[in-house]
């Protein structure tokens, strides 16, 4: 697990900016387009031509395929590599043109007919057409390909229908109609059919792009391409000479000639070389190394940015799975408590959200009551209650479930048992132990007993998702992308993410089947704010009925050279190289 | 008495650093793991002597005052505004569980609401010498005991395996490198596995003084062995064995006295290596449990470059362990000396 540090991870949230490795053909450099090429203008100012950037990667990408990738590295080089249809900036958290320049939406919502860009070529000179993009949706809904995309492109469970209309028009066909469905063409990189094809035909077109495929057998239409790659050390990016966007004075992007991934496996390791000049922009720094790069900031050659809180949330969470068919009945009899609403009211109202902050990130998180974040600009609701940490609360709660204080202070529930349960963290995850034992501390004044058991994260996953032989734990998810579509995984009955209650009782409590309910109503609303009407009613049954108890959201800390222009750090997908393609170095020669 | 310097200095060093550590109760100002959030990873306190005026005063501690949202050393000021005079012999009263509970005697300590906290605080705003103390109960002890039980293990065997020789020397002999062969960490980890999940601190102790010392017998088994092997043919016990006596009685009368300075000196050496491991598996997560303390993982928070970058205090019970192995190792090496000498001339 590379990504140990990281959130897990759930399958749905792929970020991915599209993603088609290229190769070196012996492209013309020049600066102007042919008249009849499609280019996208961006907007913003124009930077400087040349130079190389050195950023980091916490482990080797499995893979250069975007059929097949799932971990985070490989998404991220592939994301550079390649191009989507449809496109979610980053920043402004909105889908905008990508491949395709523009589109149509029927009536009813069910049929996206996209206009493609014209004349424009993959990074190996090779042009684009509508047979590409029929071509890579055929791969990814191919069921014996096993691709992660494979579930995205379902809609009520049921495929999209991919059509050519033309050599620049393709049609997609939905089931039904679904909320947000230009979303969808976010995660999906066009493949290159002139290369793939065969492979696709002989069936074996997962196992190709590996790591070790020469880099001119890997094509695509993102801003670089493949130049070198030495496992373990580093990988090479170069400019794509054929990339389909310009600056406004029409100098075709991107900036850089060429980008480098250096392999440093852990955070720590990161920050140094990042002192130590060896890399020139560091894409999540926890809190704690954020604070030292601000202490030791002497010769101010490099900036830290804090964007806010990201897509991230911190959650404690009881284990309330159905227990029937497992032979666990200590954790059965401790479900009592757990299932009580007032239980879990009463444990997040103890909570000092505010002290996780200070102490665990340094004042660099957010605290949450809910699940959605300050930082998902569209979705979040305002109106959600943050009441403060209150002991006296707490403790009319539990009294009114029936718990009592005994004369040693210890809390004990209707039948005279103890209230004493543990939690457990994965000890790689330093801040997460930390959020435990802050927790254990409140709770204790309360007079439960919490235990903290640290095992490794695998054992963690087991327990929490195959043998469900845990009490409590922590866990932060992170969002994909700010729309709630991906969020139905984990807040739905019977979610692939449901961690809390992966095997749900009969019968499901109220409040669930209303979230249930929601969750699915809104992905065929068509208009945002009918759709905001229903996830905000989400977020309040949740921050009502503490499913799970919603803790902090970190922010998203990163770190640039002073060089580094162009330089804009979002909060979701990669969030400094998301616009990798505009990011330039000031320090060079180059035109402006 | 005198004609061994070093091991007399040696032993009573020993001696009341074990006592600062049982009486970690009236010795360390606070509970161990009573938290002050308002002060994490504060700095050591400086005790003062001259006041503002310049004038000599009985000794006193400025209050840290945080500066903004950061923690450590830059993040605090002292404020010497309202400073609080030291007292010797305060009365206490710690909260657990919420509740408050007796009222207990400390050798020194602040009027509150001010506090003291002469080595810092952790993370948490926990006080450092009280949780240095009682974690020394934890580390100390886990040390002491597992020597006590994988010493006495490898006595029994050691001579059960010298004396009577053949077959029962064969399989205890094979046993003991099997278990010599046994790698510690990975076998925590196992019995860790097949656990239930929460170990109390106390248990979780146990368990670790249970697997250190158990696995442990194997070297001091090897090195009693021998030494019976020689003894068993001295003359004396030759004798004794001729006048009848039982395999029992020589081996408590004859050969014990003679593997006894073995054994001794063993200790001592195995006494640190066990803390030590107590250290490593706490370090690692997989002893003693947040929140009560040990010294290894008090020092698991250095993992984190921040911390190791700008908080120095946080070194404190990994520096504790230096001056203790040396005694121990100065106490080992003159006792040695000394049983040699005693030996020699009977």
């Amino acid at each position: 697990m590379g990504d140990m540090k990281h959130p897990l991870k759930f399958g749905l949230y792929l970020l991915m900016l599209g993603s088609l490795p290229a190769f070196p053909a012996s492209a013309p450099t020049l600066q102007v387009s042919k008249s009849d090429e499609d280019i996208l203008v961006t907007a913003g100012d124009s930077g400087r031509r040349g130079g190389r950037l050195q950023a980091s990667l916490h482990s080797d990408p499995k893979t250069l395929n975007p059929v097949t990738a799932v971990d985070v590295p490989s998404k991220q080089i592939i994301g550079l590599l390649g191009a989507d249809l449809i496109h979610i900036n980053a920043y402004t958290q909105r889908t905008e043109p990508a491949l395709a320049k523009s589109w149509k939406v029927s009536s009813g919502g069910t049929r996206y007919t996209l206009e493609l860009r014209h004349s424009i070529q993959f990074s190996d000179g090779h042009p684009f057409d509508a047979d590409d993009v029929v071509f890579s949706f055929k791969v990814y809904q191919d069921e014996k390909v096993h691709s992660p995309q494979r579930d995205l492109l379902e809609v009520g469970g049921k495929s999209i229908q991919v059509r050519k209309i033309g050599p620049y028009q393709v049609d997609f066909e939905l089931p039904q109609a679904y909320a947000a469905a230009e979303r969808l063409f976010d995660s999906v990189t066009i493949l290159p059919r002139h290369l793939l094809e065969r492979a696709y035909e002989e069936g074996k077109i997962s196992q190709t792009w590996g790591t070790t495929t020469d880099p001119s057998q890997i094509a695509g239409l993102g801003p670089f391409r493949l130049k070198q790659y030495v496992p373990g050390q580093q990988i090479v990016l170069e400019r794509n000479p054929f990339y389909w966007k310009a600056d406004p004075s029409g100098n075709r992007l991107p900036y850089l000639d060429e980008i480098a991934f250096l392999i440093v496996p852990t955070e720590d390791a990161e920050v140094i070389r990042f002192q130590a000049g060896d890399v020139d922009v560091i894409s999540r720094i926890g809190a704690d190394n954020y604070a030292t790069l601000e202490h030791v900031q002497r010769a101010k050659d490099y900036q830290l940015y804090d964007a806010g809180p990201g897509l991230e949330y911190n959650f404690l969470f009881f284990n309330l799975n159905d227990l029937s068919s497992k032979h666990l009945p200590d954790i059965g009899r401790k479900q009592e408590w757990f299932r009580r609403v007032e239980f879990r009211q009463a444990v997040s109202a103890a909570i000092d959200r505010e002290s996780i902050v200070r102490l665990v990130y340094q004042g660099r998180a957010t605290p949450l009551w809910d699940q959605v974040t300050p930082g998902n600009k569209l979705w979040m609701n305002a109106d959600i209650p943050q009441p403060p940490r209150s002991l006296a609360r707490a403790a009319d709660l539990l009294r009114s479930a029936g718990f009592t204080r005994r004369e040693d202070g210890v809390l004990v529930d209707a039948h005279g048992q103890p209230v004493e349960f543990s939690i457990l963290t994965n000890p790689s995850n330093a801040q997460r132990t930390k959020i435990a034992t802050i927790v254990q501390d409140d709770l204790a004044q309360l007079g439960m007993q919490v235990h903290i058991v640290p095992l490794e994260f695998q054992a963690v996953m087991a327990r929490i998702f195959d043998s469900y032989d845990y009490e409590a734990s922590i866990l932060g998810l992170v969002s994909g992308d700010a729309d709630p579509n991906p969020e139905i995984n984990v807040w739905t009955s019977g979610g692939a993410t449901h961690v809390w209650a992966l095997s749900e009782t009969h019968p499901t409590p109220a409040w669930q089947s209303e979230i249930d309910r929601l969750m699915q109503e809104q992905t065929t609303m068509l208009d945002y704010r009918q759709r905001k009407h229903a996830y905000d009613r989400a977020q309040e049954l949740v921050a009502q009925f503490d499913p799970v108890i919603c803790l902090v959201s970190p922010h998203v800390l990163v770190a640039a050279k002073n060089m580094v222009g162009g330089f804009k750090p979002a909060v979701m997908g990669d969030y400094v190289l998301w616009n990798a393609d505009q990011l330039f170095r000031t320090d060079v020669a180059g035109r402006r | 008495m005198i004609k061994n310097p070093k091991l007399w200095l040696s032993a009573v060093a020993l001696a009341l650093i074990h006592l600062l550590v049982i009486g970690a109760g009236f010795f360390a100002p606070y509970d161990p793991t009573e938290q002050n959030r308002d002060l994490s990873m504060a700095p050591p306190m400086r005790i003062h002597f001259v006041d503002s005026r310049g004038h000599l005063n009985r000794p006193f501690v400025c209050p840290w005052v945080a500066e903004g949202q950061r923690t450590g050393p830059s993040g605090y000021v002292e404020d010497c505004s309202k400073v609080s005079a030291l007292r010797l012999l305060v009365r206490r009263q710690p909260v657990r569980n919420g509740k408050t509970m007796l009222a207990s005697l400390h050798l020194f300590g602040v009027d509150t609401p001010a506090r003291i906290f002469l080595m810092g605080t952790d993370d948490y705003g926990r006080d450092l010498l009280s949780r240095l103390l009682y974690g020394g109960q934890t580390s100390l002890g886990a040390g002491l005991l597992a020597a006590g039980l994988s010493l006495s293990l490898g006595l029994l065997l050691g001579c059960v395996a010298g004396y009577f020789g053949s077959w029962t020397d064969d399989v205890i002999m094979r046993g003991a490198e099997l278990f010599m062969a046994l790698p510690w960490i990975y076998l925590l980890f196992a019995v860790r596995a097949f656990l239930p999940l929460h170990l109390g601190a106390r248990q979780a102790f146990l368990l670790l003084i249970g697997v250190i010392g158990l696995t442990g017998w194997a070297r001091p088994a090897r090195l009693i062995r021998g030494v019976v092997l020689v003894a068993r043919q001295r003359g004396y016990v030759l004798a004794a064995r001729g006048f009848g006596a039982s395999s029992a009685s020589i081996v408590l009368r004859h050969i014990l006295p003679e593997v006894s300075s073995v054994a001794l000196t063993q200790a001592a050496l195995l006494v640190p290596q066990y803390i030590l491991a107590e250290v490593t598996f706490s370090f690692l997560g997989l002893g003693v449990g947040e929140p009560a303390p040990s010294w290894g993982n008090m020092l698991a928070s250095l993992q984190t470059y921040s911390v190791l970058e700008g908080h120095w205090w946080m070194f404190a019970s990994g520096l504790a362990l230096v001056p203790i192995f040396l005694l121990f190792y100065w106490f080992a090496d003159s006792l040695q000396g000394r049983l040699q000498v005693l030996g020699l001339s009977r």
